[in-house]
């Protein structure tokens, strides 16, 4: 058994994990806490939030977000990708500013209009 | 200039005022910021987690405050940025003040008040020490580090260990730098579990909890910060120290509501939440002032914030068209044994439509309790809970039913152990 607090939502759930037994998950409120406790078991993900340069906007830098979790393992090598990247004002939220990164299926994406 | 609302502060407590009260058939809705831009401090908190309650999805700061802002936009909602409210009378007169109107007198016939909070400073707390530079308040760095794109250190201590220093120890290990530890003065965290996860063990970051910064060194910049453990009475005990040779100290020590403002129209203010106190339609003690979002008292989910100030931008419009009631006496609600405030602290049953929604704060943790409301010795209510903590804020949902059996002036809410 494996005592974990679930970080799917703010509630942060006290939930425990049994790897012994398919990684059945108790003290979670919702069916999320136990897809989370087995995945943050087995292949933990993340969703990293950060910024990249903008030339023309109101502020120096643009917010940025994974579109969606990736692989926990990959979130400095995320953070130097987005080092790289520059984009022209104006830009929307839900723009895609790198597609794919790392063959994960997932894009990285501006999260605000400037 | 004359409006019929006139919103104070464009952030999330004011957008949602705003849009509300239109919606609810107030036409002439002016909102007045004082940043070049809306959306409040939600522009600074790049991270996710927010908007589970409001769009039953996980967004972050600036995304949750662009879908608020297209709302606004779609509603028609007039705004004044780069604009100071320098006074407000309880005739609801304000004067303010910009580079293009100049000064301007403004006549509303109601206002909601939503100017959020403020950083407590090294100030407020008296850390003793030099006065280096390298010493920032957690919420100015997030500013700095993701707005205006200027690294503030390399060597981090961050003292408090609430969402904002939380969130603010993985920004700074994401952008390279080395946070050495979290110092905590109470025994328990204040911020979210989650974010004790996700934020200080993924980037093995310590949290020293019973912990606080007794000395700072430095000759121009930062250079040592000095950590003890602390006793009960949290007094630094002598032979804890641990020196830290940092070039950055971060402090997260709490937010105080912006009420100046509020103060000066002669508002009455709660000594427990900095705030106004404030009654079931989220009006103050000045009958078409409204108060609501941090200002009021500090959430921790900018989602209840958005909630509340639904409540105030519906009553502002209510009072304008003259449909809040006013025959009741107040019915004060007492937060007892380990509750240290309410919000609304009072309330009128003939302007309560399904139920009355109470926020609360405890004052430290509690595990396997019951949180009760009670009249007198009758408990009209009784919730089991697991686990309470000061830094997760409760709220309660009174239903209309049970208010029905309230023959008193005041029902209290309280613990059970």
């Amino acid at each position: 058994m494996k005592k974990l607090i679930c970080i799917v939502c703010p509630m942060g759930c006290h939930i425990e994990v049994d790897e012994q037994n398919d990684y059945k998950t108790t003290g979670n409120q919702c069916p999320r806490g136990a897809v989370y406790g087995k995945k943050e078991l087995t292949a933990p993900t993340r969703v990293v939030t950060s910024t990249i340069k903008i030339k023309g906007g109101i502020h120096n830098r643009v917010p940025v977000k994974t579109a969606g979790d990736i692989p926990k393992g990959l979130n400095f090598k995320c953070m130097d990708l987005i080092n790289t990247l520059e984009v022209e004002s104006p830009v929307k939220m839900g723009d895609v500013v790198s597609e794919n990164i790392f063959g994960t299926g997932v894009d990285l994406v501006i999260t605000r209009n400037m | 200039m004359k409006y019929e609302l006139v919103v104070l502060g464009g952030g999330p407590a004011g957008l949602a005022a705003a849009i509300e009260a239109k919606k609810n058939g107030i036409k002439e809705v002016l909102i007045i910021e004082r940043d070049n831009e809306l959306g409040g401090i939600l522009q600074q908190c790049i991270h996710n987690g927010f908007g589970l309650h409001e769009f039953k999805e996980e967004l972050t700061g600036p995304e949750y405050a662009q879908r608020f802002i297209n709302q606004m936009a779609e509603e028609g909602i007039e705004y004044k940025l780069d604009t100071m409210v320098l006074d407000v009378s309880p005739e609801k007169k304000i004067q303010a003040i910009n580079s293009v109107d100049g000064y301007m007198e403004i006549e509303a016939k109601a206002i909601v008040m939503a100017m959020g909070c403020r950083e407590r400073t090294r100030g407020a707390i008296a850390i003793p020490g030099d006065r280096p530079s390298g010493i920032f308040t957690a919420g100015t760095a997030q500013r700095f580090v993701n707005m205006e794109g200027y690294m503030v250190g390399k060597k981090v201590i961050i003292l408090g260990s609430g969402d904002i220093g939380l969130i603010m120890a993985r920004r700074m290990t994401l952008e390279g730098a080395k946070v050495e530890a979290v110092v905590e003065l109470m025994p328990y965290s204040g911020g979210l579990t989650r974010n004790i996860v996700q934020c200080l063990e993924d980037y093995d970051i310590p949290l020293l909890l019973s912990h606080t910064v007794t000395n700072v060194k430095g000759d121009g910049r930062l250079e040592r910060v000095t950590v003890a453990k602390v006793d009960e009475n949290r007094k630094p005990i002598p032979g804890t120290e641990i020196n830290y040779d940092v070039d950055t100290l971060l402090l997260s020590v709490g937010l105080i509501p912006e009420n100046d403002l509020s103060r000066n129209a002669g508002i009455v203010l709660d000594r427990r939440t900095s705030g106004p106190v404030v009654n079931e339609s989220m009006e103050t003690s000045i009958e078409g002032i409204f108060a609501c979002g941090n200002v009021v008292h500090v959430h921790d989910l900018v989602d209840f914030v958005s909630a509340e100030s639904r409540r105030a931008g519906i009553n502002a419009a209510k009072y304008i068209k003259n449909e809040i009631k006013r025959n009741e006496e107040f019915i004060e609600i007492d937060g007892t044994n380990g509750i240290s405030y309410t919000v609304p602290q009072k309330f009128r049953k003939e302007n309560i439509d399904k139920g009355l929604e109470v926020f609360m704060r405890v004052r430290e943790v509690f595990k396997d309790v019951k949180l009760e409301v009670r009249c007198g010795d009758e408990v009209l209510m009784s919730l089991k809970k697991s686990h309470m903590a000061p830094g997760e804020m409760e709220k309660i949902m009174i239903p209309k039913v049970f208010m029905d059996k309230i023959n008193t002036n005041k029902i209290e809410v309280t613990i059970k152990r």
